[in-house]
C-alpha cells in the first residue's frame, strides 16, 4: 500500500535540519541517525548516514539510485547464520 | 508457424493462447488484443490470414508496452540497480529468499527450491 500522494514522502524533521546544515556548512560528515523510516530524497544523496541497527550504526553512502528507498533498507537488523556448521557434539 | 513481431512463432494452438508465448503478453492482454482487433480468439494461429496477422502486429505495437528483448533489458535493469545499491531486498535475492516480507519458517518454496535437510555434519578424519 502506497503513501498519500497528498502528504508527500516522510522524512523525519530532525534528519532534514541536519541535512540542511550539513549543506550549508559543506560537511561531508556522517550523520548519526535513529530514522530508519526515512525515505531518502534527492536533498540526502551524497552524504553518509550512520544509521541505527538496532545495536550499531552502520555506515550509508547515499547514492542517486537510492532516492526512494528508506535509509533503514541498508542497515540490516538481523545477522545470517546458516546451518551445517561441524559442531564439537557431532564430532564426538 | 505464423510469425508475430520478429521471431515470435506461436504454434499451432488457438490464437488466444499461443499469443501469451510472446514474453510480454498473459492471456488477459492477449483476450483484450483478439477483441480489439476483432479476430476470432478460437481460429488456430497457423490459420491466420496474412492480413490478420498485420493487424495483429500492429496491434501489438500499439499497446506500447515493452515486449520480448526490451522488457527482458528492462527487468535486467531494475535488479541491476536493486542488488547494486545494496538494500534488504538485494540481500534477500542473493539468497534466494522471499524479499516481500513472507514467512520463512514454512513455506517460501518457490524461493527456496525444494526442500534439503540440514543438520550438523561430522567431521571427516
Amino acid at each position: 500500500m502506497g503513501r498519500s500522494l497528498k502528504k508527500g514522502p516522510f522524512v523525519q524533521q530532525a534528519l532534514l535540519e541536519k541535512v540542511d546544515k550539513a549543506n550549508e556548512t559543506n560537511s561531508k560528515k556522517p550523520i548519526k541517525t535513529w530514522a530508519r523510516s526515512s525515505m531518502i530524497t534527492p536533498d540526502l544523496v551524497g552524504h553518509t548516514f550512520l544509521v541505527h541497527n538496532g545495536k550499531d550504526f552502520v555506515s550509508v553512502y547515499v547514492t542517486e539510485n537510492m532516492v526512494g528507498h528508506r535509509l533503514g533498507e541498508f542497515a540490516l537488523t538481523r545477522v545470517f547464520k546458516s546451518h551445517g556448521g561441524i559442531t564439537v557434539k557431532v564430532a564426538k | 508457424m505464423a510469425r508475430l513481431i520478429g521471431v515470435e512463432i506461436p504454434n499451432e494452438k488457438k490464437i488466444e493462447y499461443s499469443l501469451p508465448y510472446i514474453y510480454g503478453i498473459g492471456l488477459p492482454l492477449s483476450r483484450k488484443i483478439l477483441a480489439a482487433t476483432k479476430i476470432d480468439p478460437n481460429t488456430r494461429a497457423g490459420e491466420l490470414t496474412d492480413e490478420q496477422l498485420a493487424v495483429l502486429t500492429q496491434a501489438i505495437q500499439a499497446t506500447n508496452l515493452p515486449m520480448e528483448g526490451d522488457l527482458r533489458r528492462e527487468i535486467g535493469a531494475h535488479m541491476k540497480r536493486i542488488l547494486s545499491i545494496n538494500c534488504y531486498r538485494a540481500h534477500r535475492h542473493r539468497r534466494g529468499l522471499p524479499s516481500r516480507g513472507q514467512r520463512t519458517h514454512t513455506n517460501g518454496r518457490t524461493r527456496k527450491g525444494s526442500r534439503k535437510t540440514v543438520g550438523a555434519q561430522a567431521k571427516k578424519k
